[in-house]
């Protein structure tokens, strides 16, 4: 019970090397089995993360959500998903065929793609790159890329509208999310992903840093493309955006690349902010560590799904503004009062992490101020515009 | 073992080709495309250099990343300037801007 | 022929193949997505170099933020080219004469290189370590000053490029 994905993997590597392959193949072969297994259960798990989603997202709009199909509906996907392999295979004119069929597979493969340096559970991971957070950001630029290439793809005035507000808003986003994310870094003095989640064995990160992972959380769930920042497929606007030629299965990678990437949002984040896999006795009990990090990651999972629930889609010019304006200058003021912070609490311990939670409560009283004052200002311009046209209006008449 | 005579053939390679999209292409943005390729195959043999002759000295990698922040600036100033063109003058064939020609 | 050996031909194959392409083919939206081939090919090869943190950032920089930024510039100013009329200039053939001759100097030069054959030197623990690099960048008495002036470099470009791609004044149009 002490090692259970140690001894499996050790199981498997004996069971290859007793049929004569060479240890360094066998760990080859193993790395590559393991990849495909990992992303085949998350495409698989799809099929649950969908159907709970759509029940929550019911559930808080005051229906029942998807209910026909199986036991409380729970079926509703491979339903959905057979259906869309029914469906005729529909290639309009004038598309671009290469890219057109290779854009959803980007899209999924970069967000399956960010697992593989997220720990489990201790000794259960893909791999510990030590640029591990740098990876995440590359390899989300990489769906950016398949959007950009599914609008332009597809002739479509629309798809590729939808194409020019995705790359606009996913690459604003970046900037705070990037920035926020050298916080974690910053905290550890690694940019490993496993090295980060051991630094977190005192203190969660969100303690020490509760404004960056706030912000972090804002943008990626404006990274995620969905309410209230789901400008990408405005339905009113824009019909669908970047996806609307799309039909069937191809369609349904889209799909499924946006419910997951919901999902992997709270893995990162647990991971990040909220201490991974650690909790009481998961460092002796593996599988704890398991079920600690994904009962994390439902519960982001959950506020993620919550929000979306509950507010209304934002204009593409207040999305910018909140990007340019705001995210932006505060992340790069959280970075700079952190790396001071945390430069003069060198003394480890519950001192640091509190200076640093001082340190950000400053701030966020001073952002608070400050839109308190702005808001003040644009209301009382507002009122003198209006007693401006009051007035002009009595004179005209 | 991959002997450096492979990546210095593979950059030089690279670099001409590089160098030929921008002596022979009319459009601007393909020959800054050009000019990524010819930096990209710099970016290799400052890498591989660093590698191979000098792995304590840390100086390839600062290139390389002094390389990149350049090649960001010069395309973002680039990009900027063809769009610029672009409004005033609804063309970004190179040899089509001939304002300051003789 | 060791696997590294096999992984290096492929890649670079690929490389070059898709710079060739870059260069070659005649829709710029495959031009600037064959560029990002070649650009991730560069990457590996990096791996391979044993240069993790540089094939990140080569990813990051070039496929995130400079690849996208060209795609975008061929879909706001394609309507005049509309992948229509002749690609390449007249004198194409001057630039292949050139590039030919540029490979053929370059290979000369290369080949005379004592470290021509060289193998891989070996390679310490701290010398693929980030905070080595980390280190070396912000010290006085290395790299800080070529660092600054990087850093200052990218905020002059970020303005100009503002400046410069700013939509024209409705006041300013008249001297066109």
């Amino acid at each position: 019970m002490g090692d259970p994905f140690g001894l499996i993997g050790r199981w498997f590597m004996d069971l290859l090397t007793g049929w004569g392959m060479e240890s360094s193949a066998a760990l080859t072969l193993l790395r590559f089995l393991g990849a495909g297994v990992m992303a085949i259960v998350l495409l698989f798990a799809c099929f649950f993360l969908i159907v709970a989603e759509r029940k929550m997202l019911g559930r808080f709009q005051d229906r029942y959500g998807p209910n026909r199909i199986g036991p409380f509906g729970i079926f509703q996907t491979i339903a959905d998903f057979v259906k869309l392999i029914g469906k005729e295979i529909v290639v309009p004119a004038g598309i671009d065929k290469p890219l057109y069929w290779l854009a959803p597979l980007l899209v999924v493969m970069s967000i399956i793609g960010m697992w593989a340096v997220v720990p489990l559970a201790p000794g259960f991971r893909g791999t510990d790159l030590n640029v591990g957070v740098l990876y995440l950001v590359s390899v989300g630029a990489i769906g950016t890329l398949g959007i950009i290439m599914a609008g332009w793809s597809s002739n479509n005035k629309f798809a590729m509208l939808g194409a020019f507000r995705a790359v606009a808003q996913l690459v604003s986003y970046e900037i705070p999310m990037v920035l926020m994310l050298l916080v974690p870094t910053m905290l550890s003095g690694t940019m490993g992903v496993v090295g980060i989640v051991e630094a977190q064995s005192e203190m969660w990160f969100i303690v020490a840093a509760p404004l960056a992972a706030l912000v972090y959380l804002i943008s990626s769930i404006a990274e995620n493309g969905r309410a209230p920042f789901d400008l990408t497929e405005g339905e009113s606007e824009i019909v669908a955006g970047f996806n609307v030629e799309y039909g069937g299965l191809a369609f349904g990678m889209f799909y499924v690349g946006d419910f997951l990437h919901a999902f992997t949002v709270g893995a990162l984040f647990s991971t990040l902010f909220l201490g991974g896999w650690r909790g009481p006795g998961a460092e002796q009990y593996p599988l704890l560590g398991l079920f600690y990090f994904f009962l994390k990651t439902i519960a982001v999972w959950f506020v993620t799904v919550w929000i979306r629930g509950s507010f209304p889609r934002v204009r593409i010019d207040q999305l910018l503004a909140l990007n340019w304006k705001f995210l932006t200058p505060l992340a790069l003021l959280i970075v700079a009062v952190t790396a001071v912070v945390n430069k003069l609490a060198v003394e480890q311990g519950w001192s640091r992490i509190l200076a640093l939670l001082a340190a950000n409560v400053v701030m966020a009283a001073g952002v608070w101020g400050a839109l308190a004052l702005h808001g003040r200002t644009v209301r009382r311009r507002e009122e003198e515009l209006r007693a401006g046209a009051a007035v002009s209006a009595s004179a005209a008449r | 073992m991959i002997p450096l005579s492979w990546y210095l053939t593979l950059a030089a390679l690279l670099f001409c080709v590089g160098v030929f999209g921008v002596l022979a292409r009319r459009n601007a943005v393909a020959i800054l495309m050009g000019i990524e390729l010819m930096l990209n195959a710099v970016n290799l043999n400052l890498v591989a250099f660093w590698r191979y002759s000098t792995p304590g000295v840390i100086a390839g990698q600062v290139f390389t990343l002094i390389v990149f922040a350049v090649a960001a600036s010069e395309a973002a100033v680039g990009l900027a300037l063809i769009i610029s063109i672009y409004r005033r003058r609804a063309t970004v064939v190179a040899d089509e801007i001939n304002l300051m020609k003789w | 022929m060791s696997v590294l050996q096999i992984i290096f031909l492929v890649t670079g194959f690929v490389t070059l193949l898709a710079g060739v392409m870059v260069v070659a083919s005649p829709k710029l939206v495959h031009a600037a997505l064959w560029l990002i081939v070649s650009l991730a090919g560069v990457a590996v090869l990096f791996v391979l170099l044993n240069a993790n943190f540089l094939a990140v950032v080569q990813v990051v920089v070039y496929i995130g933020a400079i690849a996208i930024l060209i795609i975008f510039t061929v879909m706001l100013t394609r309507r005049v080219m509309a992948d229509s009329g002749p690609t390449h200039n007249r004198t194409w053939w001057v630039a292949l004469l050139s590039a030919v001759v540029l490979l053929g100097g370059l290979l000369a030069l290369i080949w005379q290189h004592p470290a021509f054959q060289a193998v891989p030197a070996e390679l310490a623990a701290a010398d693929t370590s980030l905070t080595v690099l980390g280190t070396s960048l912000v010290d006085v008495n290395r790299y800080l000053v070529p660092f600054e002036v990087a850093s200052v470099l990218l905020l002059a470009a970020l303005i100009g490029a503002i400046a410069v791609a700013r939509p024209v004044a409705k006041g300013e149009e008249a001297d066109e």
